[in-house]
């Protein structure tokens, strides 16, 4: 099936390899689209140190034909969203948990599952779509593999307003877990969804979620990637977005030895809303940690909104990459685009990596990137420090309050609350 | 309570003194005035008594009710009950003033092994507080002094010590930038922590301050030294002549 390939091109080589150790779903309404998805790999191979889009990132993990072993974290905290009536799905290393699970049905809303959905499906005609129209300008070949190969993952379509958030909770209990998932949510012309998602998922993860967001339609999307300290992670978050729809994307990241989280915006329909924001923190000092936001927004209609908020915190020779770019198309008039990246480093051996970009083809815009690399403001600390907070505690409010621009993306006050509980508890183990 | 001996301090990171054998007590109950020059060296003496980096000491020593001032960290000198209104107080950016007061009073309160405050008692607190410094409720929101005006940052720093309620206050030219009204409200926050038990050092260029607050001694430091020590009258003898003539005679 793969190309062939000429000797000593390290490319078809890794993706052949990859290619060869993958266990390729066959049949269901995805069959064709899986089929094209695969071509679109090996036409495209997988990534290597030496591409551009993977200059501060080596993806030699994450395209290996076996996944490196990540031990289980013991985590001794509650689940982070247990204190919203959320509808839970459950991946166990990436096999679906009934017993674990709630019952899928919700009143405006239709949930089933990528490995259960049979010939005929909403979804069909679907699936891999968005993840195909990501491909360009810039290659995603490790989206192409997860749609070629996604085990399972939960097709959602909201047709009203859900009245609970739907989680997906990713266990990961296996050291040698290798999982590909792949979710698609389409949501109808003012319908509205909040969407969670939780924990590692395994040692080695690959999740793509495409997001097709009808005429004014909301969608809040808030992530936990797990604390594990050795896993590995590529995600790709597909969306497009249709006139006068929101969408609102925020992923926390703690611990990691690789993270690398793809955001790929497409804003097709006018006076639309996008944005995606993401807090990182990272200490090397007991496992590598290495984590990539990589964002791609386009901007294909007039008078929308995109937002881009990235906060890194790195300790102990933690390594953060923000990879942005605000893309406007002829045409895509009154646009408002505006990208922060900011980097706190807690000692002189991390690193921030950063690399925005804007490319505009229309002349009434108004955009706006910056990026930044600092240190903790000594003034402030000594001013918290001189009304009686300890050392360790006024670094934590400080971090906090640097992380706060993207904790604020989070519309419902309930989440922000869980997601700072979370990183309180990170600063506080750290002490 | 507050004991200064023969202080001599000096930049970490240069060779410059700053401060060359500041002998200072303040009694408890007492407010000591520190008039003097730009550049004189009273930031850096408010500075150094409550801990910041950046200065080494090379002489003498401060100590608060006996306790060696200079050994302890800045928040274990917080919560010994010293207290500095800074020259320019800080903003710090998305922590809430609220977040801030309690966390401070709560951290103080376990570091002398007391309970923490209630969040309603606390509320009840601050807002009475307030209240009496003029300081509205949408200030108390916001972040640490981000985006105050002037004055509203120095009232604020008032309202910190009375919810603090320390020991040993310092002021750093709290009444700098302050409106006539607004001068009055800082003096009234700090005659009503007068008790007889806390003692104040209040630095100032101006006269004006101390006709609300009624200094008990006043000094004037130059060159990094006290060079005069009276009562209020010394004060008024700054604003009719400046400092000339007492520089001259101290030299
Ligand atoms: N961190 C520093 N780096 C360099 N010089 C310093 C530093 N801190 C203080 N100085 C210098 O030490 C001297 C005393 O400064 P200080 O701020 O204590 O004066 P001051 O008496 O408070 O003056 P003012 O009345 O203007 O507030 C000045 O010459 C000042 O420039
Ligand atoms: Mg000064």
């Amino acid at each position: 099936m793969a190309a062939p390939k000429p000797r000593g091109d390290l490319r078809a080589e890794i993706t052949a390899a990859r290619i060869a150790a993958l266990d390729l779903p066959q049949g269901g309404f995805t069959a064709a689209a899986r089929k094209e998805a695969l071509a679109r790999l090996q036409a495209m191979g997988l990534p290597t140190r030496r591409d551009e889009y993977w200059k501060y990132t080596d993806p030699t993990a994450l395209t290996a034909p076996e996944a490196a072993p990540a031990a289980v974290l013991a985590d001794d905290e509650p689940p982070v969203f247990g204190a919203l009536d959320a509808l839970k799905i459950v991946f166990v290393d990436g096999l679906f948990d009934a017993a674990a699970s709630d019952d899928l049905s919700l009143a405006g809303i239709e949930i089933s599952r990528l490995a259960e959905a049979g010939d005929i499906h909403w979804a069909k005609g679907l699936y891999g779509t968005l993840e195909a129209k990501g491909q360009v300008p810039v290659a995603r070949p490790l989206a192409a593999l997860n749609s070629a190969a996604a085990s399972d993952g939960v097709l959602i379509r909201v047709t009203g307003r859900a009245p609970r958030p739907v989680e997906l909770i990713y266990r990961h209990e296996s050291e040698a877990s290798d999982v590909i998932l792949h979710h698609f949510v389409k949501i109808d012309p003012q319908a509205e969804l909040t969407l969670l998602e939780s924990g590692p998922g395994a040692a080695r993860f690959n999740a793509v979620m495409e997001v097709d967001l009808g005429a004014g339609a909301r969608f809040h999307h808030i992530r936990v990637q797990g604390r594990d300290h050795h896993r590995r992670a590529v995600t790709h978050l597909f969306a497009r977005i249709a006139a006068g729809a929101l969408f609102k994307s925020f992923t926390l990241t703690m611990n990691g030895a690789l993270t690398r989280n793809e955001a790929v915006l497409d804003i097709a329909g006018d006076n639309a809303v996008a944005h995606v924001a993401g807090a990182v923190v990272g200490d090397a000092k007991t496992a590598p940690f290495h984590q990539d936001d990589t964002v791609f927004v386009t901007h294909d209609a007039v008078g929308c909104e995109s937002r881009q908020v990235f906060k890194k915190v790195l300790k102990n020779g933690a390594t953060g990459v923000f990879q942005g770019k605000i893309l406007v198309r002829p045409g895509a008039q009154k646009t408002d685009g505006y990208q922060i990246s900011q980097s706190l480093l807690l000692d002189g051996d991390s690193q921030f990596l950063a690399k925005p970009e804007l490319e505009i083809y229309a002349d009434d815009v108004k955009c706006s990137h910056g990026s930044t690399s600092g240190a903790i403001d000594e003034t402030a600390l000594f001013y918290l420090r001189s009304r009686g907070v300890p050392l360790a505690e006024a670094q934590s409010l400080l971090v906090l309050s640097f992380l706060a621009d993207a904790i604020a993306e989070i519309e419902e006050a309930a989440i922000a609350d869980a997601i700072t509980q979370r990183l309180e508890g990170w600063l506080a183990r750290r002490r | 309570m507050l004991e200064i001996k023969n202080l001599h301090v000096k930049l970490e990171d240069e060779d410059k003194v700053i401060l060359k054998g500041v002998d200072l007590t303040v009694e408890a109950g007492k407010v000591h005035a520190i008039m003097g020059p730009n550049g004189s060296g009273k930031s850096t003496l408010s500075y150094v008594l409550s801990g910041r980096d950046g200065y080494r000491v090379t002489e003498g020593s401060a100590t608060l009710d006996g306790a060696d001032l200079l050994a302890m960290a800045p928040e274990e000198r917080a919560a010994a009950g010293l207290f500095l209104a800074f020259q320019y107080p800080v903003e710090i950016p998305g922590v809430g003033n609220m977040t801030f007061l309690r966390t401070a009073v709560n951290a103080q309160r376990k570091a002398r092994g007391e309970e923490e405050v209630s969040a309603a008692d606390f509320l009840k607190l601050v807002r009475a507080q307030a209240k009496m410094l003029n300081i509205d409720a949408d200030m108390l929101k916001r972040p640490v002094n981000v985006g105050f005006s002037g004055g509203e940052k120095k009232r604020n720093e008032i309202l910190q010590m009375a919810i603090l309620a320390p020991r040993m206050c310092i002021l750093d030219e709290t009444d700098s930038g302050l409106d006539v009204d607004a001068m009055r409200l800082v003096a009234d926050g700090v005659n009503a922590l007068r008790d007889g038990k806390r003692g104040f050092l209040v630095i100032t260029h101006y006269q004006r301050l101390l006709d609300h607050i009624k200094p008990d001694v006043v000094h004037i430091m130059a060159d990094g030294r006290i060079v005069r020590t009276g009562g209020p009258e010394l004060a008024l003898e700054v604003e009719r002549n400046g400092y000339a003539d007492i520089l001259a005679e101290a030299i």
